[in-house]
């Protein structure tokens, strides 16, 4: 009889948790399309940031650039590192201790130290001032412990029949890993690189400090820029455009939930092909 | 008679458990070879030395010698060249993630053939060798992995045999497998053996006496008997071998 009871208010607390949790992003969400939806005009979307329209093109454009550009930087090293870790690095060998001490602490960092090691060498150290460019190398190494970790994770879930296979066949050790432990990993590792996008999207404290404020379209990388995030968390601080900072944030969670989803549905055709 | 292996003095060590002791053994060029023994009798370890698979493996020793036509495959011989000589279909079959067409011509291509009327002539070639291309010739282009497991057993074998090896290694190449794939196998393998020599590492007795020629009996890593399959199991000269083949162990 106890036993039951207990039984059942376990039950009871999971489904409070359950709900609680669904429950709370159910409320943001509706909140900010609530405050938003009615903000978001055709006017936001100006080429042009002035005083009396705060367009938010010239962000959503330079979240792109600045993506672009620190993926080019931190996906090649990223696969690299998890390809040595995985293929190359025998067992116990120290330098892989190594690595994964160093992206185990990376990944711990909260993105205010990123900023500041940004601001401190690239933009002062090596002069670049704020600008797209230092942003983006300070957004790469704040991403590549997440795609070494998930591009480990993809190339371990490799079965290793593939690769005896492949070896089985007289192919040497760079073909096998070039044709078949890489292609068959792809998925995984994209799905690493779509979350890594998430975080630049979000990401403001360690831009302000490495990219700036400036919200124009940025014509060289050189120049400084605002993200998206970057720019809502400027509109929502001035307090003069808050309605148009919830109409930001509404294009923002849609680009969130979108990546997540593609992310998500990546790493499900990964996990059913890995089986086959 | 001639020999496309000549093993000679081979010892194993898997870091410090020896799994292979003093391996003395000639296998005839031609025919099939099986390899029969209770698990962990050192059979498959014999024959993943055959192509220089367990390198992959860390912490293993060999010492010892083993001839291929002659050669020291220990030697100076190119581990990719001696594994496109000596081909290999694994236990639980392993297509590639790709097309039926591509996983035949994985091998070629790596060996350089890079023509496509070549590679076309070549994959049509392997897979009739391996008694399967009626049932994919119209799925060339689609996933491997869409095909049973006999059928993509028969592809593993038409790959290996696509890049024109000499000898082939099967290590328990039907124990995943139901009955009558099982049967189309070995008939594949009856008509495979006048090309190539084969080994086969069988837990099957009836499978041994079946379809090989010679058979040797392994225990505990080592040879207990060595001879044709039908002297084997008709007198068996040791009480061990006696003793397995009747099913008193193992």
């Amino acid at each position: 009889m106890r036993n039951k009871r207990s039984e059942g208010a376990m039950a009871a607390i999971t489904w409070i948790g359950a709900i609680l949790t669904i429950g709370i992003l159910l409320y943001i969400i509706g909140f900010i399309l609530i405050k938003g939806l009615p903000h978001l005009k055709p006017s936001l979307f100006a080429l042009e940031y002035n005083s009396e329209n705060v367009s938010m093109l010239p962000a959503i454009i330079t979240t792109i650039i600045m993506t672009i550009i620190a993926l080019i930087i931190a996906v090649p090293l990223g696969v690299c590192a998890a390809i040595y870790l995985v293929e190359y690095a025998k067992r116990g060998n120290k330098a892989v201790t190594l690595i994964r001490m160093t992206t185990e602490t990376l990944s711990g960092i909260p993105s205010i130290v990123y900023g500041l090691f940004g601001l401190l060498f690239f933009v002062t150290y090596l002069g670049w001032g704020y600008s797209v460019l230092a942003g983006a190398f300070t957004m790469s190494i704040m991403i590549l412990p997440l795609i070494i970790r998930s591009s480990e994770e993809a190339l371990r879930a490799v079965p290793d029949s593939f690769r005896e296979g492949s070896f089985g066949l007289g192919a040497g050790k760079l073909r096998t890993v070039a044709k078949i432990v890489l292609p068959t990993a792809t998925p995984g590792i994209l799905s690493g690189i779509i979350l890594a996008v998430g975080r630049i999207v979000g990401e403001t404290a360690a831009l302000i400090y490495t990219a700036g404020t400036v919200a124009q379209i940025p014509v060289s990388p050189m120049q400084s820029a605002r993200t998206l995030a970057v720019h809502m968390y400027a509109l929502s601080s001035e307090g003069l455009h808050t309605n148009e900072a919830y109409a930001t944030a509404v294009v923002l969670l849609i680009v969130v939930i979108l990546i997540n989803l593609a992310s998500t549905k990546l790493a499900g055709r990964f996990g059913g092909k890995a089986q086959g | 008679m001639s020999y496309c292996f000549e093993i000679k003095g081979l010892d194993l060590f898997y870091g410090e458990f020896q799994a292979l002791k003093n391996i003395n053994m000639n296998i005839e060029e031609g025919g099939i070879t099986a390899y029969i023994g209770p698990s962990g009798c050192g059979k498959s370890t014999l024959i993943k030395t055959l192509n220089r698979m367990n390198d992959l493996i860390e912490g293993c020793k060999i010492t010892g010698e083993i001839k291929l036509f002659g050669e020291d495959i220990y030697g100076n011989m190119d581990v990719n060249v001696l594994r496109k000589r000596v081909g290999m279909v694994f236990q639980k079959p392993n297509p590639f993630p790709m097309s039926v067409y591509d996983n035949i011509a994985f091998g070629p291509r790596t060996h350089g053939t890079r023509s496509k009327a070549q590679l076309n002539q070549i994959v049509e070639e392997s897979l009739q060798k391996a008694a399967i291309w009626d049932e994919v010739k119209d799925r060339l282009h689609k996933s491997a992995l869409g095909l049973s497991g006999g059928q993509q057993q028969r592809l593993c074998i038409a790959r290996a045999l696509a890049v024109n090896p000499e000898v082939l290694l099967l290590d328990e190449p039907t124990s995943a497998l139901d009955p009558i794939s099982t049967g189309k196998i070995e008939e594949l393998l009856l008509t495979l053996k006048e090309k190539y020599s084969i080994i086969i590492v069988t837990h099957n007795m009836q499978q041994a006496t079946r379809i090989s020629d010679n058979t040797a009996f392994f225990l505990l890593g080592e040879v207990i008997e060595y001879g044709k399959t039908e002297d084997l199991f008709a007198m068996p000269k040791d009480k061990r071998t006696e003793d397995y083949i009747t099913g008193r162990f193992g």
